[in-house]
């Protein structure tokens, strides 16, 4: 049984509210950093702790704080990306409205640790029951004076706010959620200046991911070393996973980084197997922009190693055998599904959510859904196959923001290992356009 | 109904709300509140905000009414076109779609007789609006009615449980700052 640093009580009766989250240890690190700790020494805690953005690109949390400005009397903000939309991922949803107050928590500790006084929690426009749920317990926090002027009598002065979008998959873009949050179109800005020299209103500014923000409670509470002593190499600490798709329990689970694929899927503690006794196809394991990896590659390494749960283990072999932890939204599909279907179904999706400033995005994701639509529905091409790779190709690092690789990735690692599936569409189109059709792939290894 | 030519405006409540959000921005970033102020609009008028009702929007937060359009007409939450009473959000997206999106879509044009993406249904109840992952793939297949989530749709016990729960409202249900007795009958219905 792996350690619950977030989640250990989130099934606790009335945890949502700041009585009961008090009586479980919470708002302790609200206490220790600003009675007993500068704010450098919380941003080093976090340093030692080598967490890793829990957004999805991974980048260490702590060299992200030490890289904000901070020029003598201009404000400097820390806003939080609540903006989860990346499919396959429900974690941030699944924390916020069952433990709102270790979010506030954790930003009352990181607000003080980056000397911001406004902060914001940027939360996605679908999730205004969730604003609400976070909005009591701020309202609860202020009340218990942990937020507002002079809390708990350290001087520190902090207003916290929450800010719903309004349905753009782009604003879980940092820039392009910056820009939302000044009530524009959610069109990522390009860099440099980065947010944190020129963020919100060009003033310094950090983002960080739900997750990120929790994980700083259970970092200042036991110290940055202790965190770090969990996980495997540079993946330290713990990590939530949105497991999702033909699983026979779905749901999110708070794993030590470390763990084996394997027991993550068929271990009764987690995922309990694959449903309906069916075999496991495929897996998306970080997020749809990640690549897709067939089940042989996914469970091991193409070197025969186990695959583990870890930043590292998942990226081995790069993209030609390997994959990303991105954002731990875990999707399985079991031997029904559909590889080409379910490609064009995110396909479909970045097309949708393409803000449409960068011509390669814009008009790529048009062309991958079209192409795979007529693939999927009986109309494809041969040729078609390598026209995905070559658009794809096109795509990628071509834009200001990285939806353009996010659209590009699954659909070249699709066509990478299950060609023949794609194929098996184009000589066999009437078959393969009948609901339900499914061409049983072999992998195919590049 | 006949659009009027009665200039909308918001109710005291939504008024109040409206100032308090302003206040979570410096004073001269009052357009950061846009958002937010249409999500309330939207809720006031019917679940959709129209040309005028945009207009107001511009005019409560003090920018140009073009700074609105351009924001609303990005963002997908925003009807621009006149609804049903109840704007059923299907999630379409993979993880849905491998948990039966697809059928459940198809279903509830059955039962419902609205279009997917299109007309309403006869009774004026139900419009159905395919929207992109809603951060629930975990419970699906999932449909958004304003705020809630029904989750787990995946028979037709479900559904029905579902449309009679909105069959049944009146009113939509209250926002917070409507607690003290604003009447939330829907305006356009």
């Amino acid at each position: 049984m792996g350690r619950k640093l977030l989640t250990e009580h989130i099934n606790v009766e009335g945890i949502d509210t700041l009585e009961v989250y008090r009586k479980h240890g919470g708002y302790r690190s609200v206490e220790k950093a600003l009675k007993t700790m500068t704010p450098d020494e919380v941003v080093e805690e976090v340093k030692k702790s080598g967490l890793r953005g829990r957004g999805g690109a991974g980048f260490p949390t702590g060299m992200k704080w030490s890289f904000l400005a901070k020029p003598e009397g201009v404000p400097r903000y820390l806003v939080c990306n609540a903006d989860e939309s990346e499919p396959g991922t429900f974690k941030d949803r699944q924390l916020m409205s069952k433990l709102p107050h270790l979010l506030v928590e954790g930003m009352i500790t990181s607000s003080y640790a980056l000397g911001a006084n406004t902060s914001y929690i940027y939360i996605r426009g679908e999730l205004l029951y969730v604003l609400r749920i976070l909005e009591k317990a701020i309202a609860e926090a202020y009340a218990a004076g942990f937020l507002g002027k002079n809390i708990l009598g350290s001087g520190y002065d902090l207003d916290l706010h929450v800010h719903p979008g309004g349905g753009a998959y782009i604003c879980g873009e940092e820039t392009a959620l910056l820009e939302s949050l000044e009530g524009k179109r959610g069109n990522p800005r390009n860099k440099p200046p980065f947010p944190a020299v020129q963020g919100l209103y060009a003033r310094p500014t950090v983002v960080n991911n739900v997750e990120s923000i929790a994980a700083v409670v259970p970092i200042i509470n036991d110290g940055g070393e202790e965190y770090a002593k969990i996980g495997v190499g540079r993946s330290t600490g713990t990590k939530l996973f949105s497991a999702c798709g033909h699983l026979n329990k779905p749901g999110i689970y708070e794993i030590e980084l470390g763990l084996p694929v394997e027991e993550f899927i068929y271990s009764d503690e987690y995922c309990g197997g694959i449903w309906k006794g069916r075999d496991l196809k495929a897996v998306v394991a970080g997020g749809s922009s990640v690549p897709i990896l067939p089940k042989d590659l996914i469970l091991k390494t193409a070197a025969g190693e186990q695959r583990l749960m870890t930043y590292e283990s998942l990226s081995d072999g790069g993209f030609v055998t390997g994959t990303m932890l991105g954002s731990g939204g875990f999707i399985a599909m079991d031997e029904t599904t559909c590889i080409v279907r379910n490609t064009w179904s995110f396909s479909r999706f970045y097309h949708h959510e393409s803000c449409g400033q960068c011509s390669p995005c814009r008009e790529g994701t048009g062309w991958l859904e079209k192409v795979l639509h007529r693939l999927e529905h009986g109309h494809g091409h041969m040729e078609d196959i390598d026209l995905l790779v070559s658009v794809a190709k096109q795509i990628e690092g071509n834009t200001i923001c990285p939806l353009g690789e996010a659209a590009a990735w699954p659909v070249a690692a699709a066509v990478r290992h299950f060609r023949d599936e794609f194929e098996w569409h184009v000589t066999h189109a009437k078959e393969a356009a009948q609901p339900g059709a499914v061409y049983q792939s072999k992998s195919v290894l590049v | 109904m006949e659009t009027t030519s009665v200039k909308p405006q918001f109710s005291e409540a939504a008024k109040a709300e409206i100032e308090r959000i302003c206040k979570q921005y410096p004073p001269e970033r009052r357009k950061s509140a846009l958002l937010p102020v249409l999500h309330i609009a939207q809720a006031e008028f019917g679940g959709w905000v129209s040309p005028e009702v945009q207009d107001l929007v511009a005019e409560v937060i003090g920018i140009k009414p073009i700074e609105v359009y351009e924001v609303s007409s990005f963002y997908t939450m925003f009807n621009l076109k006149p609804v049903g009473k109840h704007v059923l959000e299907i999630c379409r997206t993979g993880p849905c779609m491998l948990r039966g999106s697809d059928e459940l879509t198809a279903h509830l044009e059955r039962i419902t007789g609205a279009k997917v993406n299109g007309a309403t249904s006869p009774d004026g109840l139900f419009t159905l609006k395919e929207v992109e992952c809603l951060a629930a793939c975990g419970f699906a297949p999932i449909v958004q009615v304003r705020e809630k989530y029904y989750e787990q749709l995946d028979t037709p016990a479900a559904v029905d449980a579902m449309l009679t729960e909105l069959r049944n409202q009146v009113h939509r249900p209250a926002l917070p700052w409507e607690e003290t007795g604003l009447p939330n009958a829907l305006a356009n219905n």
